[in-house]
């Protein structure tokens, strides 16, 4: 167990909002005593959690190392992969999958992906920041290469041949005379543990099942409903909980009538501070009891609303004083100046499965099924929460009906398991859609400043830039300017926020893109030639070019019509992003006909899965490009429901043309996100055509 | 409280429930199948559809006292009818089918109520356009925006239904 994870670079601020108290151990003969006959490779990670917030890593102990996966052989010739990682419909249960048989020499069948479940899988920090596929993939890669060779190992005293003379086929190892013996074969009545050295990887162009279109290895579950999320697990005894929220952000419970709610049958009130819930038999039962509450609150004056929100983060730093905006910029005399404030709402992940819990306390042992991206971290919040030992708490995540970064805490983890141990009975809580509106954490909004200056060649030669709390990702520009200056100011949020797919490299794209795009007319220089000379990285250029040839950049399809573009890099990936909209005759000032959309990630694990996650962060981007914005004003969400927030529908969906471009020779990077990040300033660029656009998101025209 | 009967993929099924009770609650909570997703309570989502009388209904925000005689289809009862969920080996319907080639989902959360509300426009419009799916489906919505390959395991799933003269499987 001698290989290791490089260390995080980075770490966004908004990914991570706990850091873990404990180290989890398993040892070998655990999981050797769990698993039986077979064999057993285990990799660790002693390093991933180095970079964590900046701060130390728990302290060592002693030679038990922090595992990242092990796999197990078992003798029936199947593999068990156990992973701390979560299945969001980000398809990573295939993709893994297809790691591990391409290199163990299987077939996918023969495959079993064990996640997400804390007492069964190895630690991990979470699913997030498209690492699974640059940082799981090759660790199991290892893994299933050092079980192939284990398994050839075995195969010489079986077969009585010269190591040279065997390979491993399709779930067995082959002499060169033809004999063969099977895995399982192998297998029976061995108890091996293996040790990661440097087993012989493939090579990309060697790659089977990776780079294959392999179908998502669990669909059938899903077209056929049995598929169970967290809101279908049921347990004996099951009771139903309703949590009775605050009428506003900031309120505390002054006073509480229970009478009518306690009159329904088999109903429990449980109140603890401000928290203030309800268990029953029955579901229905348990929304009546809510219902029949009436509770008081003290609400908070003077908090900002949506319109003055933005002023509120300028003047109100995180920390005691304001990091001051960048003024050291030199501007050169004769440079042609641009200014522009970009403003960018919270927004809602609105994942259509709802935050959702259900909790099960044996004595003080906590079990809960819960849909969170952080596994480990939520069993820290129930922890702490409850005052036990980690070990105490087993976190099991069923895939999930997605999260898109929304689903990082533990709040219905920690709800069900108050009401749990209130009954003495196991509960499920299942939020509300108006509970997601307002009680879940929001995209953090901000207001980004860009002052840059161009000189008379029409090159950019000063670059200020200051982005007041929306994030650090994607603050830095990919194009070359010789002054540039690019602060990141963290603020107070009077909104609950946290990570969402792809974090701020959206909001600073946008800004980013809709500043180049405005110098570019200004100038009367093409977008693309404009970008293209101040870009230095071929990656970045190349899906430039494939965007701007497949839209016929600069003209459009037609009259009426108009062309819009955008590029940038995010989390090792490359994506250029082009908008073609029209101007109807009547009704809304501009329509959305097509996008076009380059990417590329280095060597594409499964061409199907990636297409799909490239369209499908295309279609969610046309949320927070074209209307999502959360309305809000005295503590209250006023857009909070389904009716009231718009999310991309079949109708708003264009017609999107996607442009993968395979790398071989650079290892994969995730990309599940990335894609999304140019969707909004593409739209925004065209739709200037029309006339002056608000620099603000949603696009809309001034 | 009252007491209602409800045929349910091809079973009388028994439950007491208040009218105004949502369908979706007694399918799932009562009756345990579980394929029938809530996901915004407001039928602004479909995540929750189910067919009436062979028709694409929203069910969480379907009353209970509403639905009477209707014959009601889940996801479960979709491939094979009156036997409820079967074994893994038998045959999807069409719909199912053509969305598990086309891998028209991600996550899987929206997958049941899109291909019950599927079932439901082929019945009515046997050879839909894109604009037609797009504009009969528009109340449906895919977080994780598939809408693209739904569209197309519509259309795929359609095709498959004429050529077989019109074995549409689910409902009455």
């Amino acid at each position: 167990m001698s290989d290791t994870l490089t260390p995080l670079t980075e770490i966004e601020r908004y990914e991570l909002s706990e850091q873990r108290r404990y180290v989890f151990e398993l040892e070998r003969r655990d999981f050797i005593r769990l698993f039986g006959a077979g064999l057993v490779v285990a990799v660790a990670a002693v390093d991933t959690l180095a970079q964590e917030s900046g701060r130390a890593r728990p302290q060592s102990r002693g030679d038990t190392p922090d595992l990242a996966a092990w796999i197990h052989v078992d003798d029936k010739g199947r593999a068990h992969v156990n992973t701390g990682k979560v299945e969001i419909g980000q398809n990573i249960r295939t993709s893994l999958s297809q790691t591990v048989a391409d290199e163990l020499r299987v077939p996918i069948a023969s495959v079993t992906l064990v996640m997400a479940d804390t007492d069964n899988t190895p630690f991990d920090m979470g699913t997030f920041g498209s690492m699974t596929t640059p940082r799981m993939a090759p660790v199991l890669a290892k893994a299933a290469a050092t079980a192939r060779e284990m398994l050839i190992d075995l195969a010489v005293t079986r077969l009585h041949v010269d190591r040279s003379a065997l390979i491993a086929h399709d779930g067995q190892v082959i002499a060169h005379d033809g004999r063969a013996v099977a895995y399982a074969e192998l297998m029976k009545g061995q108890a091996l543990t293996g040790t990661i050295t440097s087993p012989p990887l493939d090579a990309t162009a060697a790659w089977k099942i990776r780079g294959t279109a392999v179908p998502k290895v669990d669909g059938r579950e899903f077209v056929t409903g049995r598929h169970q999320y967290t809101p279908d697990v049921t347990r004996p005894g099951l009771m139903y909980g309703r949590i009775v929220r605050p009428d506003a952000f900031g309120a505390s419970l002054a006073a509480v009538d229970a009478a009518r709610a306690k009159a329904i049958a088999g109903v429990s009130v449980v109140r603890d501070g401000d928290f203030l819930g309800v268990v029953a038999p029955t579901e229905r039962a348990a929304a009546r009891a809510a219902n029949a509450i009436q509770a008081r609150w003290n609400l908070q004056s003077g908090q900002p609303s949506s319109d003055t929100v933005y002023d509120y983060f300028k003047k109100n730093p995180e920390g005691r004083t304001q990091t001051p905006a960048v003024e050291s910029i030199q501007i050169p005399s004769g440079a042609r100046t641009f200014e522009a404030s970009y403003r960018i709402p919270y927004i809602a992940h609105t994942p259509l499965e709802p935050r959702a819990a259900v909790a099960e306390w044996e004595g003080d042992k906590l079990t809960v099924w819960t849909g969170t991206q952080r596994p480990f971290g939520v069993r820290t919040e129930l922890a702490e929460a409850f005052h036990v030992p980690e070990e105490r708490v087993r976190v099991i995540v069923p895939d999930m009906g997605s999260g898109y970064g929304g689903k990082h805490t533990g709040d219905a983890a920690i709800e069900a398991a108050r009401l749990a141990k209130a009954v003495g009975k196991p509960v499920k809580l299942v939020w509300t859609r108006a509970e997601e509106f307002t009680w879940a954490y929001f995209r953090p909004a901000g207001v980004i400043d860009i002052k840059s200056a161009v000189n008379g060649d029409g090159h950019i030669v000063a670059w200020a830039y200051d982005n007041w709390n929306s994030g650090g990702a994607g603050l830095q520009t990919p194009y070359d300017v010789p002054a540039k200056e690019q602060v990141f100011h963290a603020t107070k949020s009077p909104l609950r926020q946290g990570s969402y797919r792809a974090l701020a490299a959206t909001a600073n794209n946008y800004a980013r893109e809709m500043h180049m795009d405005e110098m570019a007319r200004a100038l009367g220089v093409d977008a693309v030639e404009f970008r293209t000379r101040h870009l230095k990285d071929d990656r970045l250029k190349a899906v430039l070019a494939a965007v701007a040839q497949k839209i016929g950049w600069p003209k459009a399809s037609g009259p009426g019509r108009a062309l819009g573009i955008a590029c940038g890099t995010e989390k090792a990936g490359y994506v250029a992003t082009a908008a073609e909209v029209s101007r109807p005759s009547t009704g809304s000032a501009f329509k959305l006909e097509r996008i076009v959309i380059a990417f590329e990630c280095g060597a594409i694990v499964n061409p199907d899965g990636l297409k799909n996650q490239v369209e499908g962060s295309v279609v969610q981007g046309l949320g927070g490009a074209l209307f999502e914005a959360i309305d809000f004003a005295d503590g209250r969400v006023r857009n909070g429901s389904m009716e009231q927030y718009r999310v991309p529908r079949f109708k708003d969906a264009p017609l999107i043309e996607t442009i993968l471009l395979d790398r071989k020779d650079i290892p994969s990077a995730g990309a599940g996100e990335s894609s999304m990040i140019c969707v909004a300033p593409a739209i925004g660029s065209a739709v200037r055509a029309f006339g002056k656009v608000v620099t603000a998101l949603p696009v809309r025209l001034a | 409280m009252a007491r209602y009967i409800l045929r349910v993929n091809g079973q009388d099924r028994q439950v007491d429930a208040e009218p105004g009770d949502s369908l979706l609650s007694v399918i799932r909570y009562d009756f345990g199948l579980t394929g029938s997703r809530y996901g915004c309570g407001e039928g602004q989502c479909g995540a929750c559809s189910v067919l009436l009388d062979g028709a694409a209904a929203r069910s969480c925000v379907t009353r209970v006292g509403s639905v009477g005689t209707k014959s009601i289809t889940t996801i479960e009862g979709l491939a094979h009818g009156a036997d409820g969920p079967g074994s893994k080996d038998l045959p999807l319907h069409p719909v199912q089918q053509a969305f598990l080639e086309t891998e028209a989902f991600q996550c899987g959360y929206c997958t049941s109520g899109m291909i019950m509300a599927t079932v439901g426009l082929l019945k009515t419009n046997p050879n839909p356009s894109e604009q037609d799916i797009a504009r009969l489906m528009d109340r449906s919505v895919c977080r994780c925006g598939t809408y693209p390959r739904i569209v197309k395991a519509v259309r795929l799933a359609a095709e498959r239904m004429r050529t077989t003269n019109g074995i549409m499987g689910g409902g009455k």
